[in-house]
């Protein structure tokens, strides 16, 4: 991260601080307490660093830890910042005793994490009970940050729920590309069905038909054969079909749906961005596929690149991913928030509400669900994430 | 009636592989009566040896699946030797768990050594679509289906006219006798892992080729679905094994074709239970008495 960078950060977030006025604390439990510039700073970190989705928890923790430690060597720094980090193991009730202890032991300005949207859920009301913010990088669940009708005052979260990128996929083929019949598959996951739910609602608002049920259209994470649906689906007529899931099995699905002559455009989700993508589907039958993201990794900008470089500096190739970026941002955005508001507790709060925030995943502000309202990208497949096509934002 | 058509050529190479990685189960459960659940992962590394052997040694596809059989050919009797030999007289479910404790060590070392990423293969052969009729089959789905009745005649041939055929039919009848008739039991034994691992061997290849997509844990599912196959063709039976293989694969396709995808693997338990109530021997076993 270049200090260029940090710098036109920090003072755009100083002249926001300056038009804020000081929160005078919304919402329940503790007080926080006013800082003064060079204070020292603890930031909680809540990983899954063991169990079955590690990888995902070390990637952010360690985007986390990275963040800080720049942030700290950036000459206008305004607090000192130490990174606290407690491993959750991917477990819910873990995940709330490790909240607990960043909050009362560590008594950290915000938590950074956990990555999955369980582990994330289960600190929601601990950390309201006190408030100390929770930035969840990746808790991407339908209604993650909502305790019934209400949102938690203190979760925040800075990716897409899952839906999103269905809805704005859904809108892109039928109003950009000018879709009228759409097939679907879903993978079985909450993920994938999320995903297709909201595909096929908003691709039918917007006048199209959906010419099969998600029940005739689910696959299992781990099928490799998909002739036998994909030969159901080319009996019926449709111009483009929606695979909602992850690269292993999408990949598949596209070889085999161009080598049976399928020729109809082939859309999805973030699962779809990888490398192995083109690997499993071949080069020559990825024409004609796109897929909504966060970031095109394929052509990464300038702050996008310089994460990236001190990154693999740091951890090496393999751990970084696109939960790097997101974690990467939640720490900046709890700084930004943090410096506005010159205070912790229900300020912080308050500054993480009001926040326009301009990170290496997109600009973005938050609704009252304290859900991102962030641009997706639509990306075609051919280019590996090179070429963007559209910015699509859900109305 | 084309879409059936259609559905009956998918499941045909889906159920082919079935087949072939049956043919190992029936022929180990068979001879020593045990269900060798590794048999699914020697599929797994199959795929694994030929993976490597021509993305690093760029061979072609006849001697990688050379190299496959003759690798899981080994495989498979070294795992006897280790593993299932010193329980050969144990209690029968000692055994089984052993086997499923090899199954994990083959799968967890494979991800080891190899990350579990999924692997994608070279092009090895070319894959044009032709039509005959109104139905589409590819070059691949034929050479599937090929390769396993090849070598579908090519362990019948063994079986029933050469030496140690005549040895390894006299083991599964009764292994004390044959022993006394001067037959090396062991060796039998051993040669039938030979050829049961082989054939899972080219399996693991033709997946590979066929799917474009391998990883340390695909042999589970296969696995256990050609064990049903197994079961369903009767178990020890070659030709019952090919049969079952095909009925599984073509079972499962038409059910995501004119049901839901979601039963898909359902059916195949079903399927299961239904002939262990209805005709526990199987398809074309044989209704053998409990020797005592």
């Amino acid at each position: 991260m270049s200090k260029k960078f940090l710098k036109v950060l920090l003072s755009s977030a100083m002249t926001v601080s300056m038009l804020a006025a000081c929160g005078s604390g919304g919402g329940a439990g503790g007080s926080g307490s006013e800082l003064a510039e060079g204070d020292t700073v603890k930031i909680g970190g809540n990983f899954e660093l063991s169990g079955d989705v590690a990888s995902y928890g070390t990637a952010e923790s360690n985007a986390v830890e990275l963040a800080i430690k720049m942030y700290n060597e950036s000459e206008d720094a305004k607090y000192k910042l130490e990174y606290v980090s407690v491993d959750n193991k991917g477990d819910a009730a873990e995940s709330t005793t490790a909240a607990t202890k960043l909050i009362e032991e560590d008594q950290v300005a915000f938590i950074v994490g956990p990555a999955t949207s369980g582990a994330s859920i289960a600190t929601y009301q601990v950390a309201s009970d006190s408030s100390v913010p929770v930035i969840s990088p990746s808790a991407t669940q339908i209604n993650a940050t909502m305790n019934g009708d209400e949102v938690y005052p203190s979760a925040f979260r800075i990716c897409f729920e899952d839906s999103y990128q269905g809805a704005a996929m859904a809108q892109y083929a039928a109003k950009d590309m000018g879709k009228k019949k759409a097939a679907v598959l879903a993978e079985t996951s909450d993920y994938g069905q999320g995903l297709a739910n909201q595909f096929i609602e908003t691709f039918e608002a917007n006048g199209g038909e959906v010419i099969n049920s998600l029940k005739d259209g689910s696959y299992n994470a781990g099928d490799t054969d998909f002739n036998a649906i994909l030969t159901k689906l080319s009996e019926k007529d449709f111009d483009v079909l929606y695979v909602a899931g992850y690269y292993g099995e999408a990949g598949l699905i596209i070889k085999q749906a161009r080598e049976m002559g399928i020729d109809a455009t082939i859309v999805g989700a973030d699962g779809f961005d990888s490398t192995v993508l083109a690997q499993l589907a071949g080069k020559e039958n990825l024409n004609d596929v796109f897929f909504t993201t966060a970031i095109a990794s394929g052509a990464p900008t300038e702050a996008q690149e310089e994460f990236k470089k001190a990154y693999i500096e740091e951890y090496g190739e393999d751990a970084l991913n696109m939960f790097s970026y997101l974690a990467y941002d939640s720490v900046m955005l709890g700084i930004q928030a943090l410096e506005e508001a010159g205070a912790t507790g229900p300020a912080l709060q308050e500054a993480l509400e009001k926040a326009e925030f301009d990170g290496l995943t997109g600009s973005f502000t938050f609704d009252e669900t304290h859900t991102p309202v962030k641009s997706v990208l639509v990306i075609d497949a051919a280019t590996n994430g090179a070429e963007t096509n559209a910015e699509v934002t859900v109305k | 009636m084309t879409q059936f058509l259609q559905q009956i050529v998918n499941g045909m190479s889906l159920g082919s592989i079935y087949a072939l990685i049956a043919l190992g189960y029936t022929m180990v459960y068979g001879i020593i009566k045990l269900i060798n659940f590794a048999h699914g992962d020697i599929y797994m590394l199959g795929s694994f040896v030929a993976y490597i052997v021509t993305t690093k040694l760029g061979v072609g596809f006849f001697p990688a699946m050379i190299g496959s059989m003759v690798f899981c050919g080994i495989m498979g009797v070294l795992i006897e030797r280790v593993a299932y030999k010193p329980l050969r007289h144990a209690t029968r479910i000692s055994a089984l768990i052993t086997a499923m404790g090899v199954s994990y060590i083959l799968e967890y070392t494979t991800q080891l050594v190899m990350g579990s990423e999924k692997k994608t293969y070279p092009v090895l052969l070319n894959n044009s679509t032709f039509q005959i009729g109104s139905v589409k089959v590819s070059t691949q789905q034929i050479y599937i289906l090929v390769i396993t009745i090849v070598m579908m005649i090519v362990l019948q041939y063994i079986i029933r006219h050469t030496k140690m055929g005549r040895a390894m039919r006299a083991v599964s009848v009764d292994e004390n006798a044959a022993k006394l008739m001067g037959i090396n039991v062991d060796t039998v034994i051993s040669f039938t892992f030979l050829l049961g691992s082989a054939l899972a061997g080219v399996a693991g290849i033709l997946v590979g080729v066929y799917y474009n997509s391998i990883n340390p844990l695909m042999g589970m599912t296969p696995g256990l679905k050609a064990f049903i196959a197994a079961v369903f063709g009767g178990i020890g039976s070659v030709p019952g094994a090919m049969i079952g293989g095909l009925f599984i694969g073509i079972a499962e396709t038409m059910v995501i074709a004119y049901g839901s995808s979601l039963y898909k693997d359902a059916i195949v338990y079903v399927i299961l239970i239904l002939i262990l109530i209805i005709k526990p021997e199987g398809l074309l076993g044989k209704n053998e008495r409990e020797k005592v």
